[in-house]
């Protein structure tokens, strides 16, 4: 199976350019991105290089990011992880964008990265972009993945909630596009393109089918912005009518907010493009416990790299030992399971929700008075008494 | 005061009843205004587009003229056609009297249980650029790009609102809601008149927060919140969002101010066509919009009475429409606050 995806998937670059639809065609744009496209379940993690040990290019970012990274490395090497990490530092103070080149760069080798959040500094001139966008876009991650679950040590005003949220995460809002026509007018454009919003609904719809989830709800202001988000609706749609096991319906962003935090069980998959989804997953990771428990993923066709979910940088509470790292640690498992090495990830994934529900050692976010590295002990203390992982197992 | 006593002047409010629910929602606001000897005057007025000339959309002179004379409006829901060839009605309401800023404060009710307490916070929306500037075009077959627009005199003058609206109300601080990170110069430029305008009103902390970190945080604990300021988008979305959290559009408060002192409450639920005239609404909202536009109007004893009595009556909860979880009449509802403020003399 391996050999005949890897026929399949040849690389982009021998593709024709496909995309901005001077053809006009939408069906023949459509059939051209279905066909380039890696089937998620078949993809081929990057070989694996120097006796069975995966590289992974580790971005420590700023805040909370680094401290939380480095637990991770800790754990990894307890628990004989055979992962390699590749450290690139990005500094986010200085105006060149050298470091992150160099990152992006880094990930194009290795293919799958673990993040902290890079701080951009909103004072600067716009010339100055936003480090994490740049790397979003120039890998086309398009896909972001936050799948919101309550914990059950975890107290919520609201139980049992679970919800995938599915982010186009390259254009949209975050376009950074603007310019001053006038002085004191200023414009920012809103990009949504028919390949995108295709691209974001069939991942959505594969990953529903995937995972055995019923229904996809895409969330929009089609009845405002009627081309824009008029587009990205149809084409939702247009995914939709092929896959009739799974349910499709919409509905408006400010009535999306105002359920969710009244009755979030009506959510099941929730599709969306990039400012709305920025919202819904910071509302349903408020619902869930708060920033320091939901691990986010970005998915391209060729790239994957991990990091918490809403992207916090967590300045003021950085180097003091009082992070949450348990959305750090669910994300590397996530990575883990990317790299295919499924027994690692449960048992680091066991480990880390076994010391959140059972043992109850929280961190201050959630209301306890642990500290980050009592949780990080307390979890390797809990992959200890779980005994070694056989060959078999391996 | 005693001069005062002697001089009731009655202030005429243009009202405007609206489609649905809204007739018999406002029927109850009149009422509950007469019980409480509200110095109101109401001119009532309906609102329907029709073609100006030169081809304009725009609403009846009646209409207008009343409001341009009163300046203030209170206005039940107005449905909004689909393909009728005009924008809706509420649309060209804000084009007309220049609705810049729209004000919700959002108060959680007693008695009216939700997963959030002790809510008690205003969002202040500016209401006529941003996002929602319509302006949109297809670049080739299958890109599309929508404009959001910002401008300084839009931001400066939406943060001014905001300012005063702190000061009168005594309100502690306000907080900026942007994304500058990723739209450096369009939020960049609102966030810059904010921080321009916070200069004149030392007395009020001024903060400014990302969007995501608001919703993050007003879901685990909205009580950090007092006065916050945005752009179209962000408004839109964090007003509703605020109304979720105090249980609904049917029991939150609205008010719309223009420019040349012209304000304008509403109700924002819609207009329930499956239960007009058949006495069921529930004229909440309609009602705490009444008594934000007596706020508004400097009479904060009358407001202060018919709030208490509203309040009163749903924590009582022995008469409550069924939206509310009981099975009264709106009339039953509306006669039991109309009791209470009578009780009140």
């Amino acid at each position: 199976m391996a050999a005949s995806s890897a026929a399949l998937s040849l690389p982009k670059v021998f593709r024709p350019v496909l995309g901005l639809g001077r053809s006009g065609n939408p069906a023949k744009v459509w059939a051209a991105a279905a066909s380039c496209r890696r089937e998620k379940s078949t993809f081929v993690p990057p070989p694996a290089k120097y006796g069975g040990r995966h590289t992974v290019t580790l971005i420590p970012g700023d805040g909370i990011g680094p401290e939380l990274l480095n637990h991770v490395r800790e754990l990894f090497r307890f628990s004989c992880v055979p992962v390699d990490f590749e450290v690139v530092n990005v500094n986010s103070s200085v105006a060149t964008e050298d470091d992150i080149h160099n990152a992006i760069t880094a990930i194009r080798r290795n293919g799958v990265a673990l993040k902290g959040n890079i701080e951009t500094n909103h004072n600067m001139p716009p010339s100055h972009k936003s480090r994490n966008n740049l790397l979003r876009t120039s890998l086309d991650l398009f896909a972001n993945m936050m799948h919101c679950q309550s914990l059950p040590g975890v107290q919520t005003r609201h139980k049992n909630i679970d919800i995938i949220i599915i982010r186009e995460n390259t254009e949209g809002e975050y376009s950074s596009l603007e310019h001053e026509s006038v002085s004191g007018v200023v414009e920012s454009l809103k990009i949504i393109t028919r390949y995108n919003s295709l691209r974001i609904a069939d991942y959505a719809f594969r990953l529903a089918r995937e995972k055995g989830r019923r229904r996809v709800t895409a969330v929009h202001k089609a009845n405002i912005m009627k081309l824009a988000d008029g587009l990205f609706l149809q084409c939702c749609k247009e995914v939709a009518s092929g896959y009739p096991d799974i349910q499709f319906d919409s509905m408006i962003v400010d009535n999306t907010t105002m359920q969710l935090v009244s009755k979030p069980h009506q959510f099941d998959v929730m599709v969306m493009p990039n400012l709305y989804g920025n919202v819904v997953s910071n509302v349903c990771a408020g619902l869930v416990g708060g920033p320091g428990l939901v691990p986010g993923a970005n998915y391209g066709t060729n790239y994957a790299v991990f990091e918490t979910a809403t992207r916090n940088t967590g300045k003021s509470i950085a180097d003091k030992n009082i992070a949450n790292p348990t959305a750090m640690l669910l994300a590397s498992c996530l990575m883990l399971d990317h790299l295919r090495l499924h027994d690692y990830a449960n048992m680091i994934r066991g480990a880390v929700l076994t010391t959140m529900n059972e043992t109850r050692l929280h961190t201050a976010d959630i209301g306890g008075q642990g500290t980050t590295s009592e949780v990080v002990q307390s979890v390797m203390k809990n992959i200890q008494s779980g005994g070694p992982l056989t060959t078999e197992q391996i | 005061d005693f001069t005062k006593s002697w001089i009731i002047i009655l202030q005429t409010v243009t009202l405007i009843p609206g489609d649905g629910i809204g007739p018999e929602i406002s029927t109850a606001v009149m009422k509950i205004f007469e019980a409480a000897k509200a110095p109101i005057q109401w001119e009532e007025r309906n609102v329907t587009a029709i073609k100006g000339p030169g081809g304009k959309w725009m609403i009846p002179t009646e209409a207008k003229d009343s409001m341009d004379k009163s300046k203030i409006g209170l206005k039940g829901p107005l449905k909004t056609p689909i393909a009728a060839g005009h924008p809706s009605m509420n649309l060209l309401l804000r084009k007309t009297f220049d609705l810049y800023a729209n004000v919700r404060p959002c108060v959680s009710i007693e008695g009216y249980k939700t997963p959030y307490t002790d809510v008690d916070l205003v969002t202040i929306r500016e209401n006529t650029e941003g996002e929602y500037s319509g302006i949109e075009h297809v670049i080739v077959d299958g890109v599309v790009q929508s404009i959001k627009l910002i401008t300084e005199e839009a931001s400066q003058r939406i943060a001014e609102y905001a300012f005063e609206y702190a000061r009168n109300n005594q309100r502690a601080s306000v907080t900026a809601v942007h994304k500058a990170n990723i739209m450096r110069m369009s939020d960049g430029l609102f966030l810059r008149k904010c921080r321009e305008v916070a200069e004149n009103f030392k007395d009020i902390k001024f903060t400014e927060m990302y969007l995501d970190t608001v919703c993050l945080n007003m879901v685990q604990d909205p009580t950090q919140f007092d006065v916050l300021v945005m752009p179209n988008l962000y408004g839109d979305i964090l007003s509703d969002l605020c109304a979720g959290l105090i249980g609904g559009l049917g029991v939150t408060p609205s008010g719309n101010i223009g420019a040349n002192g012209v304000a304008i409450f509403e109700s924002v639920h819609g207009t329930a066509p499956d239960i007009a005239g058949k006495d069921l609404a529930n004229p909440t909202a309609l009602l705490l919009s009444a008594v934000m536009m007596l706020r508004h109007m400097g009479l904060h004893g009358q407001a202060k009475k018919i709030e208490t009595a509203c309040f009163d009556t749903i924590r009582d909860k022995k008469v409550l429409t069924k939206d509310l979880g009981g099975n009264s009449k709106c009339s039953e509802f509306t006669g039991e606050i109309c009791r209470r403020v009578q009780d009140m003399e």
